[in-house]
This record gives C-alpha cells, sequence and structure tokens, in this order.
C-alpha cells in the first residue's frame, strides 16, 4: 500500500495540479486562436502579470491587516482577474487591433504577440527585478497529511492547501466555462465563430464583442493559472515563459480553437510528465526479494531523467504533430 | 531604393562611430566581431523566412549546436578520456542505438511481412522503446564512467575555422532530420513544433555533461587568429594588442560573410531564387508546374541553417566559452527575427543592416537606460522621494523591453522593414 501512496502523491497529485495549469493557459490560447486565428505567444506574460496583479493586491490586503481563512491569493484572485482582463483588453486595442485592421496575416500577428512578450516582460523585470517571491512569506502554507495507515501503508497522503484549492477551482471554472460557451448567446457567437468566422459576420454576430470576450475569458483564465501556479511554487518574472510551450502542445494535442480538447490536452500532458519522471524503483522494490541477484532494480528506473522532464511536453508535441495534426478532438486544420 | 539603402548604411556607420567614440575601440571592436556573427545568422534565417517562407523559431538549438561543433573540434585533446574505457562504452553505446535504429527500420517496413494497420502502429511503438531501452541501458553507465573518471571528452584539437565548418555541417544534418519531420506543417505549428525541438537540442547539451560537459561549460576556447596575449609576447602593449587580435578576428569573420553574400546573391538572382519566390508566394501554383515544394523547402531549410550554424560556432570561438546556460530564447532566438523583421526580410543587406543595428541596439540600451536610470535616480533624491534601487539589474532587463518596443514599432510603421525585399519587374 505504500507504494500506491507514494504513486498517487508522486504522479496523480503532481500531474493533476500541473495539468490544471496547463489546461487553464491552453483554454486561452485555444480561445484566440479559435477566434483571432493567431498563435498568441504573450499568452505566457498574461499569466505572470495575472499572477503579480494577485500578488500586490494581496500583499495590500496584508497590509491592511485583513486575514482570511483560506490563503489571501485565492481571495484577490476575482478582483486580480478582472484587472487582468482589462490588461488583456488593453494589448489588444494599443497591439493587435491596429494590425487587424490593416489586414494583416496571422503571421504578423504572431511576432506582434512575441513583441508583447518581451514588452510585458521587461516591465515586470523592470518593477520586480529579477528575484523570486512567495504568497507564503505574512502566512503559512497548510499541508494536508492523510493517515493511510488503516490501508496498511506507512506513508500519509500529501496535499497542500493551495493544490486542493486549486484543484476546486480550476473544476469550478471549467463548468463554468462549459456553461457560458454551451448555454449563453454569447458563448454560442464564440463558437460559431471559430467553426466559421465569414459566416458567423454574415448571419449578424457582433464580431468585436465576440473578440473583447474572448480577450477577457483569455485574460482571466491566464491571471487564474498564473496565480495558482505562483502559489503552488515561487512567484518569478519568468514563471509562465518557461512553461509555455507545454502550454501550446496541451492546446495542439487537443485541437486548437477547441476549448474542452485544451482542457484534456494540460491534463494529458500534466500526466505524462509526471508519469514519465516517476521513478519505478519505489514502486516495484517488493520485487526485489523474488528476483535472481543478477537482475536487481536499480536505484532509479525513471522512463526520463527528472532534467528531460519539461521535453516530454515537447516530444509530445512533435509526435501528435506528424501522426494527428488537427489534434485529439479535431481542432483547426491548415 | 538604392539612395535609401546608401543613406540607412551611412546612418549605421556614423552610430558605429559614435558607439565608438562613447565606449572605446576594444569595446566597439568585440561588438563589431559579434554583429558580423550576427549578420551571417540573420542571413541564414532571411534564407529560410525571406525566401522560403519557412518559419523557424529554433534558432537558438542550431546556434547551440554551433557552439558545441566548435568546441568539440577545437578544444584540445583530453589524454584522461582517451586513454580509459571511455571510447569502448561510448563505441557500445553506439551499436546499441544503431541497433535501435534497425530495429525502428524494421518495424516501419513490418507491412512487407504481412502486418498492417493498427498492428503495425503497436509493433513501431514498441520498436521505438525497446530501442530506447536498449540504447539508455549502454548510454547511462557509459555518461556516469566518463563523468567520473575523465570529466567530459573533450575535444579533437583542431583548427577552429574547421569547427565552423563542422558547425554548419552538424546544424545542416539536424536541419535536415527537423525539416522532415516538421516541414509541411502550417505555419503556427510550424513555428511552435521549431521552438519545442530547439528546446529538446537545449535539455540535451545542457544535461549530457560527458560529451558537452553541460553547465560547468568548456572554456578557454581557442581562436583561428593570434589572441591578445600572443601580440603582446611579442611586445605590444595592452591597448593595441586587443586592437590589433580582434581586428584580425573581424576581417576573418567578414571574409566569411562576404563570402555567404556573395554565394546566397548569386544563386538568388538565378533561376533557384525565382523558383524560390515562387513557391513562398505561392507553393500551390508552384507545385503544379511541377516543383517539388516539400523538397526545395527542405532544401532551404538546410541552407540556412548552415549559415546559423557556423554564426553559432563564430559566437562561441569569439567569446571562447562554451556555456549551454547562457542560451536564452530571447536573446539567441527572438533577438535575431528583430534583426529580420526591422531590416526586411527577403533582402541580404536589409538582414545585415538589421543584425548589425539592432546588435548595437541591444548592446547600448544597458548603458544608456543606465545612464536615464542614474539621472531620474538623481533627480527623485534631490526631490525628497529617493533613489532608484538596484539600477544595475534594471537597466541589464530594460533592453528586453526595449527590443519588443521596437518589434511591435515596427510591425505597425515599417512592416516590410527598412529595407524591404526588391521586388523586380522584368518589363
Amino acid at each position: 500500500m505504500t507504494e500506491l501512496v507514494f504513486f498517487i502523491n508522486q504522479v496523480v497529485i503532481a500531474g493533476a495540479v500541473l495539468g490544471c495549469i496547463y489546461a487553464l493557459g491552453a483554454v486561452g490560447i485555444t480561445l484566440v486562436f479559435g477566434i483571432l486565428r493567431f498563435a498568441h505567444f504573450a499568452h505566457s506574460e498574461l499569466m505572470t502579470s495575472g499572477a503579480f496583479f494577485a500578488f500586490l493586491l494581496a500583499a495590500m490586503f496584508a497590509s491592511w491587516g485583513i486575514v482570511t481563512p483560506i490563503p489571501t491569493g485565492f481571495v484577490v484572485l476575482p478582483i486580480a482577474m478582472v484587472i487582468s482582463a482589462i490588461f488583456a483588453l488593453g494589448i489588444d486595442k494599443g497591439f493587435y487591433a491596429p494590425l487587424r485592421k490593416r489586414g494583416a496575416k496571422p503571421v504578423t500577428l504572431l511576432i506582434a504577440s512575441i513583441g508583447v512578450t518581451l514588452m510585458v516582460q521587461g516591465l515586470i523585470r523592470l518593477f520586480f527585478g529579477a528575484g523570486s517571491y512567495s504568497f507564503f512569506e505574512t502566512e503559512t502554507k497548510e499541508v494536508f497529511r492523510i493517515d493511510t495507515a488503516f490501508l496498511g501503508s506507512t506513508r500519509p497522503l500529501v496535499i497542500t492547501e493551495p493544490q486542493l484549492l486549486m484543484i476546486i477551482v480550476t473544476v469550478i471554472s471549467v463548468l463554468a466555462l462549459h456553461l457560458f460557451l454551451t448555454r449563453s448567446r454569447l458563448g454560442k457567437a464564440m463558437r460559431a465563430m471559430a467553426d466559421n468566422a465569414d459566416l458567423a459576420q454574415v448571419s449578424g454576430i457582433n464580431t468585436t464583442l465576440v473578440v473583447r470576450v474572448t480577450w477577457i475569458v483569455a485574460g482571466a483564465l491566464a491571471c487564474m493559472a498564473g496565480t495558482m501556479l505562483a502559489l503552488d511554487v515561487t512567484l518569478k518574472p519568468d514563471l509562465a515563459f518557461n512553461i509555455i510551450i507545454p502550454i501550446f502542445a496541451a492546446a495542439i494535442v487537443g485541437g486548437l480553437g477547441q476549448a474542452y480538447g485544451a482542457i484534456a490536452g494540460g491534463l494529458l500532458i500534466g500526466f505524462a510528465e509526471s508519469l514519465a519522471v516517476f521513478n519505478w524503483t519505489m514502486v516495484l522494490r517488493p520485487l526485489n526479494a523474488v528476483l535472481p541477484e543478477w537482475a536487481q532494480l536499480p536505484a532509479t528506473l525513471a522512463l526520463v531523467p527528472t532534467e528531460y522532464k519539461l521535453t516530454v511536453a515537447f516530444v509530445i508535441l512533435v509526435v501528435v504533430l506528424l501522426v494527428r495534426p488537427t489534434g485529439i478532438f479535431k481542432g483547426a486544420s491548415s | 531604393m538604392i539612395q535609401r539603402s546608401l543613406t540607412l548604411f551611412a546612418g549605421l556607420f556614423v552610430l558605429i562611430l559614435v558607439v565608438g567614440w562613447l565606449m572605446g575601440l576594444p569595446f566597439t571592436s568585440s561588438r563589431l566581431v559579434e554583429a558580423t556573427a550576427y549578420s551571417l545568422i540573420a542571413l541564414g534565417l532571411n534564407i529560410q523566412w525571406g525566401y522560403g517562407g519557412l518559419f523557424n523559431f529554433g534558432i537558438m538549438g542550431f546556434l547551440m549546436l554551433g557552439g558545441f561543433a566548435v568546441t568539440f573540434i577545437s578544444y584540445p585533446i583530453n589524454p584522461q578520456f582517451w586513454g580509459s574505457d571511455g571510447p569502448w562504452m561510448l563505441g557500445r553505446a553506439l551499436i546499441a542505438f544503431a541497433a535501435g535504429a534497425l530495429l525502428v527500420i524494421g518495424a516501419q517496413q513490418s507491412h512487407r511481412v504481412g502486418i498492417t494497420g493498427r498492428w503495425k502502429a503497436v509493433v513501431t511503438v514498441l520498436a521505438w522503446f525497446v530501442a530506447y531501452c536498449v540504447y539508455r541501458s549502454q548510454i547511462d553507465p557509459a555518461a556516469a564512467y566518463i563523468e567520473a573518471n575523465a570529466g567530459f571528452v573533450g575535444g579533437l584539437g583542431a583548427h577552429p575555422v574547421l569547427g565552423w565548418l563542422f558547425g554548419g555541417v552538424l546544424a545542416a544534418v539536424i536541419a535536415f532530420i527537423v525539416g522532415k519531420i516538421a516541414l509541411g506543417l502550417r505555419t503556427d505549428y510550424l513555428a511552435i513544433a521549431t521552438i519545442g525541438i530547439s528546446e529538446i537540442i537545449r535539455a540535451l547539451i545542457k544535461n549530457m555533461d560527458w560529451l558537452t560537459r553541460g553547465t560547468l561549460t568548456v572554456s578557454p576556447i581557442p581562436w583561428p587568429t593570434p589572441l591578445p596575449q600572443d601580440y603582446q609576447a611579442t611586445g605590444s602593449d595592452l591597448f593595441s594588442s586587443l586592437l590589433l587580435a580582434r581586428g584580425g578576428f573581424l576581417l576573418l569573420a567578414i571574409a566569411v560573410l562576404v563570402l555567404a553574400i556573395w554565394l546566397i546573391s548569386r544563386a538568388y538572382s538565378g533561376p533557384w531564387g525565382r523558383m524560390m519566390r515562387s513557391i513562398r508566394d505561392n507553393h500551390i501554383a508552384a507545385a503544379s508546374m511541377g516543383k517539388n515544394v516539400t523538397a526545395r523547402q527542405l532544401e532551404i531549410f538546410v541552407f540556412g541553417s548552415v549559415l546559423i550554424g557556423i554564426g553559432g560556432a563564430m559566437l562561441v570561438s569569439f567569446t571562447q566559452i562554451f556555456d549551454p546556460s547562457s542560451y536564452q530564447p530571447i536573446n539567441h532566438t527572438f533577438l535575431i527575427w528583430v534583426m529580420i523583421i526591422v531590416g526586411g526580410a527577403g533582402n541580404n543587406w536589409g538582414a545585415v543592416f538589421g543584425a548589425v543595428l539592432i546588435w548595437l541596439i541591444w548592446v547600448i540600451s544597458e548603458p544608456l537606460s543606465k545612464a536615464v536610470f542614474e539621472m531620474v535616480s538623481y533627480w527623485s533624491t534631490n526631490a525628497g522621494w529617493g533613489a532608484i534601487p538596484e539600477i544595475e539589474s534594471r537597466s541589464a532587463q530594460m533592453r528586453v523591453f526595449v527590443l519588443g518596443l521596437v518589434i511591435t514599432i515596427a510591425l505597425r510603421f515599417a512592416p516590410k522593414g527598412l529595407i524591404p525585399e526588391a521586388v523586380k519587374r522584368d518589363t
């Protein structure tokens, strides 16, 4: 049983946490791709800046002496999401809308998004330096240890409070997104525009509004993902820049333009990464008693060494692009 | 058109003179050598993007390959490795690799013995897995042994110019494989795939300590031309020895650049260039005229990568240190893209102009923003608001912002670049 609990701690929980963050980021990328038809690289900076907005708000709350039962990062999240949504709208108005008006190609928009990435990253580093920050400087990070002795395990199940909240918040927002996309007029308009932009326009859908809503949803979800990542690890200026490729991989694996695909892709990549670096010897060690001397298991038996963890996502990405370029959920094709 | 280019190049020359006057000759000469290497890299990207319309966002990977190549070729031989069991163990790993490759190829041909459809897919996946395990079982102990006994494999002790050539060859080989995999994807997929591949290359080079020494870095890598120390040994003073040595390196680098431009321009103004332009502008029409679009795109991807590899090798041999952790997508992929966008894609002179200009902006924006910060800090201290903290690190970050600003302004106001592609119309 100890082995099973170890597996749950190392793979199931770690994979779910990583998968939630990838999924929330990938939804934004996939929506922007579906509606505006370009790969938005600056999404990583929306995540990082969102996390910094939340961090500033949490610091303000702490300085006002407000103490909350759950981590302050989660309490200020809705406000930070609103600020991030406005920030995303501002970026669109300032940098992408003029190019769109000129009828620029998607490639030009992609390069412009890289320019935006660099500018936002430069600004974040300018204001916050290159160091790292923690949401838990003034409050403690609660760790739940669920005793599993009744199942015969010597190790407890370990999950931190932010991780638990993160999974709950992700599930809620995914449900909300689902309801928004399927039930509301605007959500249906968004899906229609993602399927066929020209057809949507001639059938009287207000495309300007749809574009705005896309940025609002993408910015808010990016802020959520970034803040939760910062709550789980630490907050630093290259927080999301380092994981933008796994997030893109999640969006592509799920099929670009498909919101549900992005969620599936995010979870898939998250679990794949934690499974690939999982040390199987820990689980298979009882076999050593049965196996002969020459076939003893080595100390580490991971599929991929830990330092190559991020490459797992890239390999999945490349394989998917080769075998099924439109992704699992049949996203946009060329 | 020509007048505009000449004016811009004259302006660039004045800028170089100003930088030389402000920052001193040794600084400027170093930056010019780097600018030459970056011009070569920008030309490589210009071939891929400007001529072929291929969206290569994995420049960093090819730069690292070039850097590794010159390290491997020109670093002195490591007798500790060659005297140990290391070569023998590596040989076995190579045999395991070959066996794995054969297995995979065999699985891909399994339809010949009647295994088709789903079963073939299963066999292929299984073959990949077995091949991976077989290779890992040989390379892991070999790597551990070499790292423990000899540090790393070391170099071959050959001339650095050979290393530059090998950088080009190595980049070409990898580009061929990457191209086989990724070309044919639509533009943004290609961008993301190439970023992914360059990150894989970075992870490999950074962690294959037995081959590249990873984060421990390799230095000093020999120069192709005499070093400042050599001039000092013959009695030159510090200043003139620096200038002489860097001047020599600069001449060699410019010679390589001129040769590259000459070759490319000849090819591009001929029938080959016409074919490439037609493929870029309308690949469907070009294909229907009987051009093999995929093969030609692969060709152009490989050609561009050769120049990028050579440029990467040149940069490493100039700085004399190979440090895999110093490679960042911002400095080594996006910077090159900014050079091309600002300079003008599809125009060789635009690429060279953009490379030199952006490199100068990139290096002087740090001291410049430091000066601005110090001025503002002086005012704010006088006004009683206190000084700006950490001016040094903040001004180092400013250049990332400046780069982003330059790219967005260029796209908005000069989308074709400062020296745009010259569209020839035969009358």
